[in-house]
């Protein structure tokens, strides 16, 4: 097809806008990237804008050979793989049942599952009975009371669905039960929703702060990267951070919180990009759920 | 539930151990689920007990006596405290430029990238878009804080350079207006690309057909997404503007705990903020608990009423 003038002017016009949002969507990550990259002379003469100036990695050097933050990253990558884990686990076990249209009180059961989606007991009671089961200052607080989320696993069952029944009718006219249907029928077909949910409940859990910042107060050991970095990033001066964390250079804290912030972005941008193709399904059939 | 037609046969006249033999397996995998339920969503609820209530911050809400005023005594000094009204206010308030100001941009956005012709390019351009969605808010206050800080951010660096007065700072993050200004923008920042997702999807439903009928009948690129790209994406838009709606009371609590600072704390305190601090730091056990059910309450309200709205005017609600 030929194009008009009009067209291909618009055409131009729509390419420049996109990479005008793409490059806002990448400029605050870009001038995070460059400070942290730069020498300390040059940020306090605040000559650094997109292009690091003094070019030096001591601040990645400096996170990478802080023992607080090596365990704060251990620690969180541990919590993630098991949190991802458990979760999917959980979210199968609770989809799957509800898929059988014959199971007897399997519409009360949902019932009462989505009704926890719209109404939650709150802050404070939660609180309470994370006190009450003497969970607070325990690791295990930050995987339990998050380990199944209704979204979620309305997401699975929708999908579970979409399985054609023929396949189901084979496997059970070939003597496999539930279970085994599960196992060799659903789970192979899944690969794409899985790979979403995993994505979806890592993210949550990389990101997460707020549990920790509710239930574990004194335990520092517990922090998981995300409150590890809003600590840093509250304290209001440098020379603090540098006595805390015991840099030896304060004019280093401010390329190091930079440094810091790259380091807990890394992990999810590396990752994200390879399930798009996915987590585009997973997003749809999320939003025009049963 | 649109997958009612296609679920498994009823299995007629199977007596119960049959049905047991067959399908019991079914309830040991539902066991784990069921019980992370009851302990962590019901259980829980007992709690909300504590509301009316009087404070105790070591007896259980049902071994303590009731509050003053019919049990009520906390509803009524949450109303009569300044504060609360405030957190209320700014709830509110947030929540209702978030919509009026968030809510178009990603159809926007998608209605860009519609037109966008190139595939590849139309990949990349998403996977960038997507970016923010993955940034906890702790992150981002990071890079923000880089960003719009009054004397050494980014922005003001260039506007002091292309000004040429050093002295010319805008406050994003000092002043209360320009701070929720700040807040709303970021919000966008971060969520109006994933939000493209929902509706690139209802696009992919549209007939191309129709396209072709519109170029036919000579109708430009605008008049082609006024007459059919956006007719298309109507029911979308109204779902999700009902879900926001029925939202509208809800609070962030990562989002305006990593962004606040000190100077702007009279708009930045929403009722998630007003809990934290008056229950966990604190001890205001009841006072908060009833700040929370009245939250929750009104939302639930707002969404079921909301939901029924959109049926009446013959959309699909979300329930």
């Amino acid at each position: 097809m030929i194009k008009s003038k009009a067209t291909r002017i618009g055409d131009a016009v729509i390419i420049i806008l996109c990479l005008l949002l793409m490059f806002i969507c990448l400029l605050p990550m870009l001038n995070v990237l460059a400070r942290s990259l730069s020498s300390s002379e040059f940020l306090i003469r605040n000559e650094v804008l997109l292009w690091p100036k003094g070019f030096n990695t001591d601040a990645y050097t400096t996170v990478l050979n802080n023992s607080k933050y090596q365990h704060s990253m251990i620690f969180t990558a541990g919590l993630t793989v098991l949190c991802t884990l458990l979760s999917l686990t959980m979210t199968v076990f609770c989809a799957y049942p509800l898929t059988y249209d014959n199971l007897k009180g399997g519409s009360f059961l949902n019932g009462i599952i989505i009704f926890t989606m719209y109404f939650s007991a709150g802050t404070i009671p939660n609180y309470l009975l994370i006190k009450s089961l003497g969970l607070l200052e325990n690791w295990w607080v930050l995987v339990i009371p998050n380990c199944l989320s209704v979204y979620n696993m309305i997401i699975m069952r929708s999908f579970f669905f979409s399985v054609p029944d023929s396949l189901r009718e084979a496997a059970e006219i070939d003597g496999a039960g539930p279970i085994r249907t599960l196992f060799s029928v659903y789970l192979p077909l899944s690969t794409s929703v899985l790979a979403t949910l995993a994505l979806f409940y890592a993210v949550g859990r990389w990101n997460g702060f707020s549990d920790a910042l509710l239930y574990i107060k004194s335990k520092e050991e517990y922090f998981p990267i995300q409150l590890y970095l809003y600590n840093i990033l509250q304290n209001s001066t440098n020379a603090e951070i540098a006595t805390q964390e015991g840099f030896s250079n304060p004019g280093l804290a401010e390329t190091v919180k930079m440094a810091t912030v790259m380091f807990a972005t890394v992990p999810i941008l590396l990752v994200y990009p390879w399930l798009q193709r996915y987590f585009v399904t997973g997003v749809t059939i999320g939003a025009v759920k049963g | 539930m649109q997958n009612q037609g296609k679920k498994m046969k009823k299995t007629g006249g199977m007596s119960f151990g049959t049905y047991m033999r067959r399908y019991g397996t079914l309830y040991l995998l539902l066991i784990l689920p069921l019980i992370f339920f009851a302990v962590f969503r019901y259980a829980p609820m007992a709690y909300i007990l504590s509301a009316f209530k009087q404070n105790n911050i070591i007896k259980a809400p049902w071994q303590v006596p009731w509050a003053k005023n019919n049990g009520f005594e906390w509803f009524i000094k949450a109303f009569r405290d300044r504060e609360f009204i405030n957190a209320l206010r700014n709830t509110l308030t947030l929540n209702l430029l978030d919509l009026l100001c968030g809510f178009p941009v990603p159809i926007l956005m998608a209605l860009l990238l519609n037109e966008v012709t190139a595939k590849g390019f139309k990949k990349v351009t998403q996977t960038v878009l997507y970016l923010p969605h993955f940034l906890s808010w702790i992150i981002i206050s990071g890079l923000a804080l880089r960003l719009l800080a009054d004397n050494d951010g980014l922005f003001n660096i260039v506007l002091k350079r292309l000004s040429g007065n050093p002295q010319a700072a805008v406050p994003y993050l000092s002043n209360s207006t320009h701070w929720v200004w700040t807040y709303i923008v970021l919000g966008i920042w971060k969520e109006a690309g994933w939000g493209t997702i929902i509706y690139l999807a209802a696009l992919t439903g549209i007939s191309p057909e129709l396209y072709e009928a519109a170029a036919v009948d000579g109708a430009g690129r605008f008049r082609r997404i006024w007459h059919v790209t956006l007719p298309g994406l109507r029911p979308t838009i109204i779902t999700l503007l009902i879900m926001n709606l029925g939202r509208i009371l809800g609070s962030e609590f990562d989002r305006p705990l990593a962004l606040s600072n000190k100077l702007v704390t009279d708009v930045s305190n929403v009722i998630s903020i007003y809990v934290y601090q008056k229950g966990i730091k604190g001890s205001q056990f009841s006072l908060s608990t009833a700040v929370g059910l009245f939250q929750s309450v009104v939302g639930v309200f707002f969404l079921l009423t909301a939901n029924t709205v959109a049926k009446r005017v013959g959309e699909r609600g979300i329930m």
